[in-house]
């Protein structure tokens, strides 16, 4: 059970100030954004589409620069940390290269580091079987359903062993049976390698679920407009689905999440 | 051109094979990829045959339709001619082809890195797209002396142009998600071409290959139209015109027969070769079960 006193106590890892970011279009994506995650945390962003959950994520990795206000992830300024190593990304689509196997899908963040196929064999398997895809290893894309594609997705931003996992609405195209699976895949991977990861949804079932802590934003300007706390412990399995406790979270979280989309229709 | 012969030659599923039973519908695939080959050759068969019985029953005279028999009975008396010239082209063709991949792919690749280079340079290579080749030949031939360089350039002309605007498509065309990821992973400008631009250029670069080769023999062809016939050294369209001057018809038709037959030769060949390259992956040469 991850001791919440512990986590209060981690370090920062994650440290956004004042964050604007304006596109060149004059879209004001993201507003008067501060944020602080901590080491091992669990954080879901939860909102409406528009509301700039994945611009957040990208200029935490470093895609995207800010526009004011500063970032620092893991004592460096996001984008600079100096192996490039730090951080996990997993996108809506698995995004996987089509021309490629599993196999060299997932040692591409190695090769591109510079390891040959030799050095990186036993991280890819490793990280493969992570995702219980040992044996589609010659396997291309195409050959993969939906679900194990993004397990792909998922096993690539494993193999540079992170400290970070930036999901990006990873699991929103997926049918229910399925995402309900990779949930508990990802969990029980967060758990056992310690790793902080910030998880894209607009489902407010799945970021209850998930997190230890939900940052509920509303859109124009995108900005965060609740931090709430998740206190049930870990490890979670589908039986806390029934509990009183995850109604009564999602009940919470939902209401919250009601309040911005009211102010968005006030606001039209 | 209806001729889908290349694709037959790969095996069904794998793991259906292994059964002891034949499946029902790898015999109906059999039948379906034998059908492929011998419907179009009977086609062909049919057809030559008719036009020999046609000429025959008719008693067409030989210099205004000669039959097939004769035209074949031509390609074999006037063979080392013919061959000489069916040479000529092909090196033209091939060689125009090569300089066009080089050339398109090179400054495909300045194009797709530089927006101010593209906008500068495009209206050029437009102009030379769309300014037919015939036009410029009888110039090209003034300025260059050598004929046979001449008509390099012009046929090099006619394939280039597919050849460059499709790279530099397919250059622009990787997904942009890969992109971040190749950022995130602080790929350097090489890494990212090899690993990302370049295998997502490719099935455009394959689309353009395919199109150039059959622009390339129509480029050699229609230059050496231009140029006329002279010298010694010639390829196949100066055998038309050759024909055409001296009324030896049978001799013309027997050049024709060869430049289409390169011409087939040539789709062919470019075709094989983008399914064996992109056949594992690309949705245009996967062959998907019914
Ligand atoms: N590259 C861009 N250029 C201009 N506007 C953008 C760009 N990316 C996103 N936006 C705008 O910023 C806002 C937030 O977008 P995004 O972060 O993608 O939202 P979310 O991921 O929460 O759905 C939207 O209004 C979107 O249209
Ligand atoms: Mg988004």
């Amino acid at each position: 059970m991850t001791n919440f006193s512990r986590l209060e106590e981690a370090p920062v890892l994650i440290d956004m100030k004042d964050v604007d970011k304006q596109f060149g279009n004059g879209t004001v994506a993201v507003k008067d954004m501060s944020l602080t995650i901590r080491d091992g945390e669990f954080v879901s962003f939860l909102g409406p589409s528009g509301c700039g959950k994945s611009t957040a994520l990208k200029m935490i990795s470093g895609l995207l620069s800010v526009s004011r206000g500063a970032i620092t992830v893991n004592g460096h300024m996001a984008g600079q940390s100096p192996d490039g190593n730090d951080i996990g990304f997993v996108f809506q689509e698995a995004t996987l290269m089509p021309w490629a196997t599993v196999f060299e899908n997932v040692f591409l963040p190695l090769k591109l580091h510079g390891l040959t196929r030799r050095d990186a064999r036993e991280r890819v398997e490793e990280a493969l079987a992570m995702v219980g895809l040992s044996n589609f290893a010659k396997s291309y894309p195409r050959e993969l359903s939906g679900g194990m594609k993004m397990r792909v997705s998922i096993a690539r931003a494993m193999v540079t062993k992170p400290k970070m996992l930036l999901m990006d609405e990873p699991f929103a195209a997926l049918d229910e049976m399925t995402r309900a699976n990779l949930n508990d895949q990802v969990l029980s991977l967060w758990e056992r390698h310690g790793l902080t990861v910030i998880f894209v949804t607009h489902s407010v079932f799945e970021s209850v679920y998930l997190s230890s802590r939900v940052v509920v934003m509303a859109a124009r300007p995108g900005r965060v407009v609740h931090d709430i706390p998740q206190v049930t412990g870990y490890p979670r399995t589908s039986d806390y689905r029934l509990t009183p406790e995850y109604v009564e979270s999602c009940r919470r979280v939902s209401a919250a999440l009601e309040g911005t989309m009211d102010h968005v229709d006030i606001n039209h | 051109m209806s001729i889908s012969i290349t694709e037959t030659t790969e095996t069904g599923p794998k793991a259906l094979a292994a059964q002891d039973m034949v499946d029902p519908r790898i015999l109906a695939e059999r039948r379906d990829r034998r059908l492929r080959i011998v419907l179009p050759i009977t086609a062909l068969v049919a057809a030559l045959l008719l036009w020999e019985f046609l000429v025959w029953y008719n008693e067409v005279p030989h210099y205004l339709i000669p039959a097939p028999s004769l035209i074949a009975k031509t390609l074999v008396t006037d063979w080392s001619t013919l061959m000489q010239s069916a040479a000529f082209t092909v090196k033209l063709t091939l060689l125009s082809l090569a300089l066009a991949i080089v050339g398109g792919v090179l400054l495909g690749m300045v194009f797709a890195l530089s927006r101010p280079v593209e906008m500068s340079l495009f209206p050029f290579a437009v102009i030379l797209q769309v300014t037919p080749v015939v036009a410029i030949a009888p110039l090209i031939l003034i300025y260059v002396s050598n004929t046979f360089y001449a008509l390099l350039i012009c046929a090099w002309i006619v394939a280039f142009f597919p050849i460059l605007s499709n790279t530099v498509i397919g250059l622009r065309s990787a997904d942009h998600n890969l992109r971040d990821l190749f950022t995130l992973y602080q790929a350097t400008p090489m890494q990212r071409l090899r690993y990302l631009l370049v295998p997502s250029a490719l099935p455009y670069f394959m689309a353009a290959l395919k199109i150039a080769g059959g622009l390339a023999l129509i480029g050699a062809v229609v230059a050496e139209f231009v140029a006329g016939t002279a010298g010694q050294n010639t390829g196949l369209a100066s055998r038309i015109l050759e024909s055409s001057f001296r009324n030896e018809i049978p001799r013309m038709f027997a050049a024709l027969f060869l430049v289409s037959l390169l011409g087939i030769l040539i789709f062919l060949i470019t075709s094989w070769l983008s399914r064996a390259v992109l056949g594992h992956w690309h949705e245009s040469e996967i062959r998907r079960e019914h």
